[in-house]
């Protein structure tokens, strides 16, 4: 084992690094775009529930695989050029963001509708007593689901392989057909993947005791 | 307490048991996979499900059609008498040595070209049918031959040789590898790459269905299709290399090739007839 | 519009119901296994036997962290150097077991530690022994809590199954790549069929899923 990873250390790590971008930018805008229709699902406008409702439905119902393969290979037969890498991380963070509006939607929930009333009565703007009062203490709840989903992603990153993303399925995968060395090259891909889930794993199950 | 420790050993004696057991049960390098077949009465292929003429899933029944399938047929009843079976398990490129060195199959006849640095991890049967690796391009396309490929993008598939033999003529190339040739082909026509490449006749079978592409300038390299068997089985290569001369010596070779090749544009099937 | 026809015609249909059959097969296999195994898994991870419930919480979240795809190679290219050489719907069966045990053990402690301890001692005072109170008490509370996470995981493993493509397995997703790798036109109607099928399956699980929910708050 130790010997296919010297000998292949380039792939691995650069496998690694495209794991970790995808996942970083994928985390970055699915948190975005995430709590956006997170928000939309409890307006009172019931078009825009009904938008968020839709969004959130559709893409936590569908594989991730299709979301992909649908950008890779559908998108720029019609619209625009876009690699494997970028198709790969544009499916992550929809379909991401899909479990995280759900995830903070419930976060929001469980904040005490009071609170809302309260800041309302105070003056404040609808969207004033969001920013301000209720996302902040749902954020705090929601934080052990959410980094749940990051480790959700990172595990889920591994579709790139099947869009020719770079990621560290696809070198392992390059690796294990050249070298003939299945196994191996699996339990060194599978090392680098525990080597960011399991302390994200751990810290959050640390956090939960804590809130709990 | 003490109890509990008792019993954590007793459950770690279990698993080592469980994994000397699978150890132990005789490895493939001492069995005969010849006389394996002969008592099963059945050969196991590894074959293609993605590929035009050599051995495609047909969508009216689930089972595989092509070259490749009627010889193995052919190949087994020379092997195992007219009631020998052949079973069929689809591989991948990616996926076909790891089984075969598994024992999941017997051998592989999937577009497998013979080349040294398989040769290192498995051992192949005389050829059964010469290949010629070229590249499939859209009409009008710049690149007019494998050199063009020069700072362009070629799309291959995971585990076949065809991206490193690229890699040697145009080493400036970019290479993305995908899963399989109907996820590649896709991928050509999404704009993904400059070029498909892979052996002639896979070409030869995608441009018939996709009008609008074309198999640009002549094969760059031979490839010799090969049957894939595990080391230390000489019965096995044996038995296949003498029923092939078989199966060519009495006139099926040539009418396989007539069948499934007879009528592809830019392919002369006459060149492959043995 | 042509290309929509024939690729929508009653042979591609079929052949897609098929592949969405054997994609239902193997969900519904593999989350009765992992229901039990998940179950026993995290009831010994949460009974703090010592030794066991460590050496079965480490494996746990080992296979809980590695990406499901490369479990699908282990099972696939792996396994059989220990003698064993499954087919590929078994292979997947046995990879989802594996894959959605774990998840499922991690679900089941969680769900027991949210049942009040207090239930537990009560059980245990009125003279039961730890097996019944974990039987008769707590794990009714805790499956009751547990539904919606289940069901989730149950939609995850269904839209999981469509990984199991990678080592040629004739479900769904395998099904349609078929289709569209015969004749590349038929690559959107393909997807969108892909999309609306799974849509159904995991959509109407998740619909049942709430109405339970509703009859048991």
């Amino acid at each position: 084992m130790l010997n296919l990873f010297v000998n292949n250390w380039h792939s691995f790590l650069t496998g690694f690094g495209w794991t970790i971008l995808s996942s970083i930018v994928a985390l970055i805008l699915s948190l975005i775009i995430g709590s956006l229709f997170a928000i939309m699902e409890v307006m009172p406008n019931k078009a825009l529930r009904i938008i968020g409702n839709i969004y959130v439905e559709i893409f936590r119902n569908i594989p991730l695989l299709v979301i992909t393969m649908f950008f890779y290979l559908v998108i720029p037969l019609y619209f625009v050029k876009i690699n494997g890498f970028t198709a790969g991380t544009i499916g992550l963070t929809i379909y991401t963001s899909a479990f995280i509006a759900e995830t903070v939607r419930s976060g929001i929930n469980s904040v005490d509708i009071g609170q809302m009333e309260a800041s309302r009565a105070m003056g404040m703007t609808y969207g004033q007593a969001m920013r301000y009062i209720v996302l902040p203490q749902a954020f705090k709840l929601v934080i052990p689901p959410l980094g749940n989903q990051f480790v959700n992603l990172v595990k889920n990153s591994s579709v790139l392989a099947f869009v020719a993303g770079f990621d560290l399925m696809y070198q392992g995968n390059a690796i294990a057909s050249q070298t003939f060395d299945t196994v191996n090259t699996y339990l060194v891909v599978g090392l680098f993947y525990l080597i960011i889930t399991l302390p994200i794993s751990y810290y959050m199950q640390h956090l939960e005791r804590k809130l709990a | 307490m003490k109890k509990f420790k008792y019993l954590a050993i007793l459950i770690m004696s279990l698993l080592l048991a469980v994994v000397t057991v699978g150890c132990g049960s005789k490895p493939l390098s001492q069995q005969d996979v010849l006389q394996n077949a002969k008592d099963a009465n059945t050969l196991t292929w590894g074959v293609k499900a993605d590929t035009k003429l050599m051995g495609l899933i047909d969508v009216n029944d689930g089972q595989p059609k092509g070259f490749e399938i009627d010889m193995a047929k052919a190949l087994t009843k020379k092997i195992l008498g007219k009631n020998g079976k052949a079973k069929f398990v689809t591989v991948t490129s990616q996926s076909r040595i790891p089984l075969l060195k598994n024992g999941n199959i017997d051998a592989i006849m999937a577009t497998m070209t013979i080349n040294a640095e398989r040769k290192k991890a498995i051992d192949f049967s005389d050829s059964y049918f010469d290949a010629g690796q070229a590249i499939l391009v859209k009409d009008g396309s710049p690149v007019k031959k494998v050199q063009d490929l020069n700072n362009k993008t070629v799309i291959g598939v995971v585990g076949s040789n065809s991206v490193q033999n690229v890699k040697k003529y145009a080493p400036k190339a970019k290479v993305l590898q995908l899963q399989d040739y109907a996820q590649a082909l896709v991928a050509l026509k999404s704009g993904q790459g400059d070029a498909l490449t892979t052996d002639n006749v896979i070409l030869g079978g995608m441009a018939v269905e996709n009008p609008g592409y074309r198999v640009q300038g002549k094969a760059f390299t031979t490839e010799p299709y090969g049957i894939g068997v595990n080391k230390g089985q000489p019965h096995l290569r044996k038995a296949l290399n003498k029923a092939i001369k078989e199966v060519e010596a009495d006139g099926t070779y040539n009418k396989l090739i007539k069948k499934w090749f007879g009528d592809v544009p830019g392919f002369n099937y006459r060149e492959v007839l043995r | 519009m042509q290309n929509w026809i024939d690729a929508y015609s009653a042979v591609n249909l079929k052949f897609l119901l098929q592949g969405l059959w054997v994609t239902v097969e193997i969900s519904i296999i593999s989350v009765i296994f992992s229901m039990i195994f998940g179950s026993i898994l995290g009831i010994i991870r949460y009974s703090k036997f010592p030794y066991l419930s460590e050496i079965v919480g480490l494996i746990i979240d080992i296979i809980r962290n590695l990406p499901l795809l490369l479990i699908i190679f282990f099972v696939y290219f792996g396994l059989p150097a220990f003698g064993f050489k499954p087919d590929t719907i078994p292979a997947a069966i046995l990879a989802m077991t594996v894959f959605e045990s774990m998840m499922i053990a991690e679900i089941i402690r969680s769900g027991i530690q949210a049942v009040d301890i207090g239930q537990m001692e009560a059980s245990r005072a009125m003279g039961m022994h730890y097996g019944q109170a974990m039987w008769h008490i707590v794990l009714p509370q805790a499956y009751k809590k547990m539904i919606p996470a289940l069901v989730s995981q149950l939609i995850s493993l269904i839209k999981d199954t469509s990984l199991a493509t990678i080592i040629v397995v004739p479900e769904l997703m395998q099904h349609a790549q078929v289709i569209y790798g015969q004749n590349a036109n038929y690559i959107v109607p393909m997807y969108l069929a892909l999309a609306i099928l799974y849509f159904i399956v995991c959509y109407a699980l998740s619909l049942i899923s709430k109405v339970i929910d509703r009859r048991m708050a």
